[in-house]
């Protein structure tokens, strides 16, 4: 019945159709809403697998819509690289289905659950669908449909500063998403083609036009926007700390991972590593904004006091991490760099999810309120224990296999200078989160916590359970860290050309 | 210099229109004005791809006798893509003005401002 070459196809089709749907059979019950986007992230996840079982076997797979052949038609491409980031994206996006149950039904009124469904869905596509495309301007579509559910998503918090951080994030997304298109349009006026692959071939003889490097500085704009590398940053602390806490753990784990996928796929597939390190040395410039991103995220995740928002500043941080091993791209920081898209995209979204539980059962999200935690809700806080190690890199979490990566990549270039700034991040990164563990288990209780009843209350079980699962893979795959590094290797030879 | 000027001046305009809708965006207080400044902005994009696509005395791409040359479709159509999300853009951004107005009671960004965080004040509206 479903062949195998129509399987790019399918990953992106049916969270498309199930998102459409959604709201029609939450009519008939509103659970059905949530067991359909259950069904279509798994099937997506299961498709992914089989592409990049598929990719890592018989090599890269295309896929021309309609059958018409690239690059005239639209052509869809599974490499070690996007297969990589299709299987994380969709995995992560199954943990947070099964933690939203709960956690939605009491963030979002009731009637609107199918069509909190119905969006999440539309992310997911919009999501997968920039990841698997191999054609430029289909890659802006499948930006503005995730980007528009996303503005939608957002706006669902139960605050109503969530709705001026949605609108914030639509008016500088927007601008982001104008500067990508318009990019796109220098590109095709030069080239005449919109296949990235094409592309790729005929612009090495015209790496001199200006036309090209004006191109190029669009899509750095425009992404850096919709990545928030620093100093693009601002929308981000807002959207994360009001948005609901199943959205907050989504975003952070798929969609600025997701920006960095394009970020990397721009710069190194469609124009080619030389032109970023020496016609137009643009890594150079990014090197300084991953090495600022990471220190001031850091500076300012210290002074933060609601938790949402800290973990928001440290995802700035982290960005930069991602940025930093591209940008001295050589194949160890490179590999690291894909490895930490993964790794924090496990880390931060199981510490959104702890953040989510809590809020669920408690309503605290002050970092001051959180004393004593540790006994209330201890599954919880073992979970956000295990995410705090693994995000300052302690050995044997996923943190550290990716921090090890981005530093040996840098002795490895000769840029020594940037294992202190590793180094310092980390020490600032222990301190914000040290301060907390120590406050969750050291500490009387808080008076908040005091006024509620004493005995340990842990989230619903669908919660904790996702929560701690996110959470043990930190670990799984810090000690078992050959499994990604395998595949993250062979996407970085792909990505600098080798 | 003068062929610069005149001879490109839709792209002249394309840079004028979009600067202008850049400025009402980053400018403007009020939440309407950034949300017309953003279809100005959209716009140029739109004015852009079309100029790029135009031909001196071509024709539109279907075959007649009297067609010497063709203009380009591709970045047509590309725009009707470009209109459709300039429309939903600004759809999700005039609802979320009317949530803004309801939760806040304006759509002033500096009293807006002033107000966040303060969670005295009126109750948030129900979710959508």
């Amino acid at each position: 019945m479903i062949s195998a070459e129509n399987l790019p196809i399918l990953v992106i089709i049916i969270p498309l159709i199930s998102a459409i749907i959604t709201p029609l059979v939450g009519r008939i019950h509103r659970s059905i809403g949530w067991l359909v986007a259950l069904l279509a992230t798994s099937l997506s996840f299961a498709y992914s697998l089989a592409l990049i079982r598929s990719v890592m076997e018989n090599g890269p797979i295309s896929y021309w819509l309609g059958g018409w052949e690239p690059p005239w038609g639209i052509e869809y491409v599974v490499t070690p690289f996007n297969g990589f980031v299709l299987c994380v994206v969709s995995f992560i996006t199954i943990v947070i289905t099964l933690y939203a149950r709960k956690s939605i039904e009491q963030d979002v009124s009731e009637s609107k659950i199918p069509f909190f469904y119905s969006l999440y869905l539309l992310f997911f596509t919009g999501l997968m669908g920039i990841v698997i495309t191999g054609d430029i301007f289909n890659l802006y579509v499948f930006i503005e449909i995730s980007a528009l559910s996303g503005y939608a998503l957002v706006a669902m918090g139960r605050e109503r500063d969530a709705l001026i951080a949605s609108y914030n994030y639509l008016i500088l997304g927007t601008i982001g998403a104008s500067f990508i298109v318009l990019g796109i349009g220098y590109l095709y006026m030069v080239t005449g083609t919109l296949n990235m692959a094409d592309l790729s071939a005929r612009l090495p003889e015209l790496y001199d036009s200006t036309t090209v490097r004006s191109a190029f500085a669009f899509f750095m704009v425009g992404l850096s926007l919709k990545l928030a590398l620093f100093p693009f940053h601002i929308w981000l602390p807002n959207v994360y700390t009001h948005s609901p806490s199943t959205v907050s753990a989504l975003m952070a784990a798929t969609s600025t991972k997701v920006s960095a996928y394009v970020l990397l796929r721009l710069m190194f597939t469609v124009y080619r590593p030389e032109f970023v390190l020496t016609v137009v040395p643009v890594t150079k410039i990014l090197l300084i904004l991953a090495a600022l991103a990471i220190i001031i995220g850091s500076v300012i995740a210290l002074a933060q006091t609601n938790i949402k928002r800290m973990l928001a500043y440290s995802s700035v941080g982290q960005i930069g991490y991602i940025i930093l091993g591209a940008s001295i791209a050589n194949q160890t920081s490179m590999t690291g760099s894909l490895m930490h898209i993964f790794n924090h995209a496990l880390m931060k979204g199981s510490l959104f999810m702890v953040v989510g539980a809590m809020v669920y059962r408690t309503g605290i999200v002050n970092i001051e309120d959180m004393r004593g935690m540790g006994k209330k809700m201890p599954f919880a806080m073992a979970a956000f224990t295990i995410g705090a190690l693994s995000m300052i890199g302690f050995p044997f979490t996923v943190g550290f296999v990716s921090k090890w990566y981005l530093a040996v990549g840098a002795l490895k270039a000769d840029m020594w200078y940037f294992i202190p700034i590793i180094l310092l991040s980390s020490l600032l990164t222990a301190v914000y989160f040290w301060r907390i563990v120590e406050a969750i288990y050291f500490r009387e209780k808080s008076e908040k916590l005091a006024g509620l009843p004493s005995e340990p209350a842990e989230a619903p079980f669908g919660m904790t359970a996702t929560t701690l699962f996110l959470s043990l893979l930190c670990i799984v795959f810090g000690i078992a860290a050959f499994i990604p590094t395998k595949v993250a290797a062979a996407a970085a030879k792909l990505l600098l050309g080798g | 210099m003068i062929e610069l000027i005149i001879g490109k001046y839709n792209y002249w305009i394309y840079i004028a229109l979009m600067m202008i809708g850049f400025y009402a965006m980053i400018a403007k207080e009020n939440l309407i004005k950034k949300i017309i400044g953003m279809n100005i902005f959209q716009t140029a994009v739109i004015l852009f791809y079309i100029s790029m696509s135009k031909v001196r005395g071509g024709t539109a791409p279907i075959e007649w006798e009297h067609a010497v040359r063709y203009e380009n479709p591709l970045p047509h159509v590309l725009m009707l893509t470009a209109i459709v999300v300039s429309v939903s853009t600004t759809a999700v951004a005039l609802a979320l003005v009317i949530r803004i107005y309801k939760a806040f009671g304006s759509i002033e960004e500096d009293k807006i401002l002033e107000m966040k965080g303060d969670r005295t004040g009126k109750p948030p509206e129900s979710v959508l």
